[in-house]
């Protein structure tokens, strides 16, 4: 029923859509029909299938590093009080930093290749990351703590048995959260700096005037942050299902 | 009653100089003596001292069961929490064995199976997952939980888990148990099948225990002994030997009657 009435949302949306770049007296080069962003979703696969391999390897890479570092500040933040005292208000403002301003730095620090990518897709997935752990860290149940004190537990057998397997759910859904956005900045950092990757497809589509592949490319980037999000869902609904039903 | 002691001093003694209180302790002595213990609600102006204990005086031997009742926000969780180490009296002095904790709650890590969950604490003093299991297998097999090994606590019944997590208590190896309201969440059958239980597994395995629970026949039919609280701050109004042989029936007329004593000593608080 749900995806019946998706289906038919997006069909409603598509119809509207064709009509108005066809009646609507909107130039191709600025809004492509639908059925021309199809056309050339079909003829230029090729071209998109390999860098959207590029780009994929770039954001599935990002966010994977972004859990692992994150993941490793949040448990730093939250066994050092004075750590948290330190950095948090920091981290906080590290993200009024747009990230525009920062990807021609990091072309120049770390080159070229995968790895600036790689970092911008992972500091825009930190941030969430690092939050939404640190609260999985900090929830755990204080009697659970106690009972933990009693069999005489060491700090880190608290964090291996009890808190990191409590938050780890939590981490998972701050990756989530940044997913959508990791798939711009993804375009971004190609835009700063890449010979290869959807975003430098879209980059170089724009003055060929070819603004069709341009949107075909955005719709195969949508449909990517569309399963990485269902994906990191499905893992996080694994873990917390395991979790589930305890009072 | 609580005033001579206020002020006295703290000996968590789990090491005392003494020999002859030490090799008491290590057996699973526990000895409250005139403990105060007053927590404060709110900040600055505001500032409220709540007093949860006051004078509290309470003798465990070793391997007794004491059970303590008292009305609800008397002190017992603070008691027990005080026993285990987990706070310091502002008063007076308590000197306990090692002691371990079954919380209010279960508290089952919900990510491990049964088998995992019981030998937790084996596994958090650095031993392998396969030690704890094998150190937690034959307790599952002899206390009514085999078969339930590799079920996730969300998959057991209430009765299920509680047992589950006496288990835990149980393997944690320390010769003193404050279990909290063990049955405080079990609708009545199940309540009175766990106490069946439970009397079994103490029977079996003995332990220096101390009984926390609002329910004064459970308290008869599983304690040597009884420990009456008074209300809020809690201190202790009387105390009841149990003689009663077991397995214990609540009918029996002996019990009957030192239930009506202790109703009446809580009311009397
Ligand atoms: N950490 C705390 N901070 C402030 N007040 C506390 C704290 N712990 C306990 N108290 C107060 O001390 C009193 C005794 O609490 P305690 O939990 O020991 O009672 P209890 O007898 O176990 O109650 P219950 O039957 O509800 O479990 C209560 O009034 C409670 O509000
Ligand atoms: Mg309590």
């Amino acid at each position: 029923m749900g995806r019946l009435s998706a289906a038919a949302a997006v069909v409603v949306l598509l119809g509207a859509w064709e009509l108005y770049a066809r009646v609507g007296g909107i130039e191709e080069l600025v809004l492509p029909a639908p059925s021309a962003i199809g056309a050339a979703l079909w003829t230029d696969r090729g071209l998109l299938a390999t860098n959207f391999l590029v780009t994929a390897t770039e954001i599935a890479g990002g966010v994977a590093l972004a859990l692992v570092l994150g993941g490793t500040l949040a448990v730093a933040l939250h066994v050092s009080r004075p750590l948290r005292g330190a950095l948090y208000p920091l981290l906080v403002a590290s993200q009024a930093i747009p990230i525009v301003i920062l990807a021609p730095l990091l072309v120049i620090w770390l080159g070229f290749g995968v790895l600036p990518k790689l970092a911008i897709i992972a500091l825009i997935c930190f941030f969430p990351v690092v939050v939404t752990t640190l609260d999985g860290l900090r929830a755990v149940d204080p009697d659970q703590r106690k009972l933990l004190r009693t069999m005489d537990a060491s700090r880190t057998a608290l964090l291996r048995f009890v808190e990191l397997p409590a938050a780890a759910p939590a981490a998972l859904s701050g990756a989530r959260i940044a997913v959508a956005v990791a798939v711009v900045g993804a375009v971004f950092a190609e835009y700063a700096g890449s010979s290869e990757g959807l975003g430098h497809l879209m980059l170089q589509a724009v003055p060929q005037l070819d603004t069709p592949r341009a949107w075909a490319a955005v719709v195969v980037l949508a449909a990517f942050a569309v399963a990485l999000f269902t994906a990191l869902g499905a893992l996080e609904r694994r873990l917390t299902h395991n979790a589930g039903g305890s009072p | 009653m609580g005033a001579s002691y206020r002020g006295g001093v703290l000996t968590r003694a789990v090491r005392p100089t003494d020999g002859r209180s030490r090799a008491s302790l290590e057996d699973g002595d526990v000895a409250l003596r005139g403990v105060g213990r007053v927590f404060t609600t709110g900040r600055g102006r505001r500032a409220k001292p709540i007093e949860a204990l006051a004078g509290l005086t309470l003798r465990v031997h070793p391997g007794e069961v004491v059970a303590v009742v008292g009305p609800s926000g008397c002190g017992k969780t603070t008691l027990l929490e005080l026993v285990c180490g987990l706070q310091a009296p502002d008063a007076g002095a308590v000197a306990a064995a090692p002691a371990v904790l079954m919380p209010q709650r279960d508290l089952l890590l919900p990510w491990m199976d049964a088998l995992d969950n019981a030998g937790l604490a084996r596994r958090v003093s650095g031993a392998s997952r396969e030690q704890a299991r094998a150190a937690a297998r034959p307790l599952f097999a002899a206390f009514g939980l085999g078969g339930f090994e590799d079920q996730r606590p969300a998959a057991l019944s209430g009765g299920m888990r509680q047992r589950v997590a006496f288990l835990r208590t149980l393997l944690a190896g320390k010769p003193v148990l404050c279990l909290d309201e063990p049955f405080g969440a079990l609708d009545a059958l199940t309540r009175a099948e766990m106490q069946a239980w439970l009397a079994g597994a103490l029977a079996t395995e003995p332990r220096t225990t101390l009984l926390v629970t609002h329910d004064v026949e459970e308290a008869l039919l599983l304690a040597d002994r009884v420990a009456v609280l008074s209300p809020r701050p809690g201190r202790v109004v009387a105390e009841l030997e149990v003689p009663a042989p077991r397995p214990r029936r609540a009918t029996d007329p002996a019990l009957v009657a030192l239930r009506e004593q202790a109703m009446e000593a809580l009311w009397a608080g």
